[in-house]
Formats: structure tokens, sequence, C-alpha cells
């Protein structure tokens, strides 16, 4: 039993994925292990969400070796939550906050579902944990960009998963929201041991929070600690064009690398 | 007034209209919800060609309605998977089934009395035979719309996480879009393409205004779909206008109202959020109000002993 917890969430092994001939990345190699907290940055198209879709099993690798805990991805499996990249959702969408988050449970089953007090504590539970019973019965529609969010982490988690797959939660959000749902992500990621996978344009706000760091760029990757990582060497590389890191107000930036 | 019950025409009205009234509410909650509207609007014109086509070949219209409302079904599915682009295939399809429908009309010698009233319906002139034909296929639709209930507003809403959670979403897309086919093929025979329209977005659009719940929208949606159908039978056969007419105008009479001061309950919902969000708050301002009150009691002991 003890063995089988530290076997890998994670394993990538010279992965190369392809659409028709031109190739979105080639030879990624990397392991998350249990409750690591992973960064995901690079430009647009690096290839960051659908690095995300080839763990949920959507798309297939042309090369190399992809297994979660263990085993090939596949759709469907509830080791895996996934909040996938986040749109303002239509201000008149007829669903209250909790039946967008309640999907997580059940929404992948046939049939209507009858209302059972089971269901509807565990959906308390799940709002509560991500802060969001103030506003769990007001149609979706009228919340803030933050608020919803928190639901769509809520409705990931709802599988208790052993793998968080966020596409850019930051988006769109102000510094407040944004560190709030990073001192969230945080939380959950250290509470219940689960392994998360962040995708963002800023590395910024995670800063205080991330294990590692994985950088795309250019078709290929590079994952380390942030240190390791931001760097005007190492992100040159992988640039394969001169890059400098700056620091400036404790914050990082990087110069000459996105356009 | 109300000896119209008495006529079996009236009552083969009142039982196919019901049956109609309800699958289309609940229907229309999923077509508003997946942005089918102009699907749902098209395929009943397209319906039309097809029963056209049908007539001047000497078939049943329904065989003509289910092949082209079926095909056009499947067409919009595979063609249109993101918003904008399923409207323009909407449009294209459309228009080339209605330009087919004229087509067979001018080739058409007879007097094509059973295509017109698929435009506009007769649903006081349907037979006994009509009526358990149109509850049982109605039934049978509603039983399969529950049985995909939850995956289908799942995929509706979010088709990214669905399909990540093992959700066949391009599967249930055209297996609604199917449904929506051959529902549109049966009831439009009854009461027309535009009473089908109306049935259809109507009641649903205004049910999204008043309730957030899906379960209390869907029913809320079949309450409003059978009451419209039962006040336009009743004014129909006690006056001379067309049921289609008194239909459509009460179904846009409860839905103007509704639409203009909805933002007043909704946007309502939305500030009930706000004091509570300050409630947050509370439990520590509590905490505040309890260290004040600790230290003037404490201020006060110490005055006691002092004294």
């Amino acid at each position: 039993m003890g063995s089988e917890r530290q076997e890998p969430v994670v394993e990538l092994e010279h992965v190369r994925i392809q659409f028709g001939k031109r190739t979105i990345l080639d030879n990624v190699n990397m392991t998350v292990n249990e409750g690591e907290f992973i960064a995901i940055l690079g430009p647009n198209g690096a290839g960051k969400s659908t690095l995300l879709k080839v763990l949920l099993g959507l798309i297939k690798p042309s090369v190399g070796k992809v297994r979660v805990l263990g085993r090939p991805p596949r759709r469907g499996n509830s080791d895996i939550g996934y909040a996938p990249q986040h749109r303002i959702l239509e201000a008149d969408l007829a669903l209250r906050a909790r039946d967008v988050v309640g999907f997580g449970l059940d929404g992948h089953r046939w049939g209507t579902g009858l209302p059972n007090q089971k269901r509807r504590a565990t959906i308390d539970t799940i709002l509560q944990e991500v802060d969001a019973t103030t506003f769990s019965e007001a149609p979706v529609g009228q919340l803030s960009g933050g608020e919803q969010q928190r639901l769509l982490i809520a409705q990931a988690l709802l599988s208790n998963p052993r793998l968080l797959l966020l596409d850019e939660p930051l988006a769109n959000l102000d510094i407040i929201h944004e560190q709030e749902i990073v001192a969230l992500v945080n939380n959950i990621c250290r509470a219940r041991n689960v392994a998360v996978m962040l995708v963002s344009h800023d590395i910024n706000p995670l800063l205080p929070v991330v294990d590692r760091v994985l950088y795309m760029a250019n078709g290929q990757s590079t994952i380390g600690t942030t240190d390791a990582v931001i760097t005007s060497a190492a992100l040159s590389k992988l640039y394969g064009s001169p890059v400098e890191v700056v620091q400036a107000l404790g914050r990082l930036f990087v110069v000459g690398a996105e356009t | 007034m109300f000896s119209i019950f008495q006529y079996q025409f009236i009552q083969n009205a009142f039982m196919a209209g019901t049956c109609v009234a309800i699958v289309a509410a609940i229907m229309g909650y999923f077509v508003i919800l997946r942005g089918l509207t102009f699907a749902g609007h098209a395929l009943p014109n397209i319906g039309f060609a097809g029963a056209a086509g049908a007539v001047l070949l000497g078939f049943d219209p329904v065989i003509g309605l289910l092949a082209f409302t079926i095909i056009a079904a499947i067409a919009i599915g595979v063609l249109g998977k993101a918003l904008r682009e399923r409207d323009i295939a909407v449009g294209i399809i459309m228009t080339f089934a209605l330009g087919l429908g004229i087509l067979f009309l001018s080739l058409y010698s007879g007097y094509a009395e059973r295509v017109y009233s698929i435009l506009f319906g007769q649903i006081v002139g349907i037979s006994l035979e009509n009526v358990l034909f149109t509850t049982l296929s109605s039934f049978l639709t509603l039983v399969i719309l529950l049985l995909v209930f939850r995956p289908l507003l799942f995929s509706s809403f979010d088709p990214e996480v669905a399909e990540a959670r093992g959700v066949p979403v391009n599967l249930l897309g055209l297996v609604f879009l199917v449904l929506v086919a051959i529902t549109v093929s049966i009831a439009v025979q009854i009461v027309g393409a535009l009473l089908f329209f109306t049935l259809l977005i109507g009641p649903a659009a205004t049910t999204i205004r008043i309730v957030q719940r899906p379960i209390w929208a869907i029913l809320l949606a079949s309450i409003l779909g059978i009451c419209y159908t039962w006040l336009g039978i009743f004014f129909a056969a006690n006056g001379t206008w067309p049921v289609s007419f008194y239909i459509a105008t009460i179904s846009f009479g409860v839905y103007l109202p509704i639409r203009l001061l909805s933002p007043l309950w909704i946007g309502q919902h939305a500030r009930k959020s706000m004091p509570s969000r300050q409630d947050t708050f509370l439990p520590h301002m509590q905490s505040l109000e309890q260290e004040q009150n600790n230290s003037t009691e404490a201020t006060g002991r110490k005055s006691e002993l002092t004294r």
C-alpha cells in the first residue's frame, strides 16, 4: 500500500503531439508526483491546453508514453478533475450555481436523477470548501468571473480526483481575485494532497505557491523549480533566441520572448 | 360557451394539443440552452418541403417529413459545431429545402391542402387515430428525453468537461437533433409549423426568466405550454379566428412583460448574495465586539479589584 502511494500521478516519456503535419510538442519528458503544484507556462499556442487534453485522453500523442496514475489516459477518468479555459457564462443561462457544481457529481449519468439529501449535502460541503455557499442559489450568469471560477473548481473536485487540471483559471481576473483563486487552489492542493497542473500566462501570482514550473515554447519544454527554469539562460535555450528574465518590484518579467 | 367540449373534434384537439405542448416545451428548454433556436425554426419548414415532395410522389406526407427533417438534422449536427457556423449551415439548408418545396408544389397539379395544413396546422380537424398516434409518439419522445436528461444538460452547458468525463457529447447532440426532427414530423401535421415553433420556444423562453432550477424550468414550461394550448383552442372554438393566432399571441403576451420585468428579480438574486457575502465578515466583527466586551468586562473587574 505504502509503495503504491509513491507512484507518480503523471508520467510522460518522449511524447510528441502532432496535428496533421504540424508538430505542437516534441520530446516532452516529465513526472508529476502526488500533491505537487505545477504551473504550466508559455506563449499562446505553445500547446499548454493540448497537454491537458492528452492527459484527459481527448488527444492521442503520435509518439511516446503517457501514464496517468500508472495507466494510459482514458476519457471519463474520475481520478482527474478538469476545469477548461474559462469563458464568461451567458447572463441568461438558466442554471443555478449549485446545478453547475452538481454536474461534477452525476452529470454524466443517465436519467434525471432524484433529489436526495446525501447529494445536497455533498454539494454543500464542496461549496463550502471553495467558499461559494453565499451564492449557491444564484443564476450562474449573474456571478463574477472569480465566483464562476470557484464553481468550476468545485465541480472538478466532486469526483475526489488525485489530479486537478486547471486551464487558465486566472484569465480575466483582477489582481485581488487572482490572489484569492491562487490561495484557494493552493489550499486544496495541500489539504487534499491532490496534484495540480495549472495553466497560466503569468508566473507572478503563482510564485509563492508552486513547487515546479513546466515551461513550453517553440515545441520544446522544460520542467524544474522556478529558480531553475525562469532564468535568462534556460529560457533562451528553450526559445532558441535571446530572452532576458528581469526581476523588478518582486516580480519576474520575461523580456524578448512573447510578443 | 363550454358546450364546445362535447364535440369529439374539440376533445381530439385538446388531447393532441396537450401532448405536443408538453413535449415541445421540454424540448424547447434544451433547444434554447443549446442555442438551437434557429434550427428549431428551420426544421418544420424543411419538413414542409419533404411533405410537398411526398405528396407529389404519391406517398404519405409523414414519410417526406421524416426523411427531410432527419437528414437536415444530421447535416446541421455534422456541419455546424460552433453556434455561428451552425446558424449559417441551418440557413443554407433551410433555403435549399424551401426552394425544393416550392418546386414540388408547382409540379403538383392537384390542390395540395395537406401540404398547406403543414404550414398552418389543422388542430381542430384531426381524427382519433391521429390523437392516439400523437400521444404514443409524444410519450416515447419524453421517455428518451428523460433518459438522456443529465448528460444532455451537462453537455449543453459545458461540452468540454462533459466529454472529459466520458459523456458522448457529439453523439448526444446528434441524437437530440434527430429527436427534434421526429417530433417536428409528428407534431407539424397536427399543429402546423408556426404553432409548433411557438410551443417549442415560447414557454421555455418565458420559463428561464422565472426559474433557474432545471427540473422546475421544464415543469413550468410544460404547464405554460398546456395553458397556452387550452386557451388557444378554447378561444378559437368559440370564435372565428384561427388557433395558431391565439396561441402565438398568448405566448407573446406572456413573454413580453416577463422579459421586460425579469431584470428586477434576476438582478435581485445576485444582490441577495451581496449582503450574505458581507455576513462572512460578521463573525469577525462579532469577535471584535466580543473582544471589546471582554476588555470592558476585564476593566470592570479590574475596577472591582481596585475597589
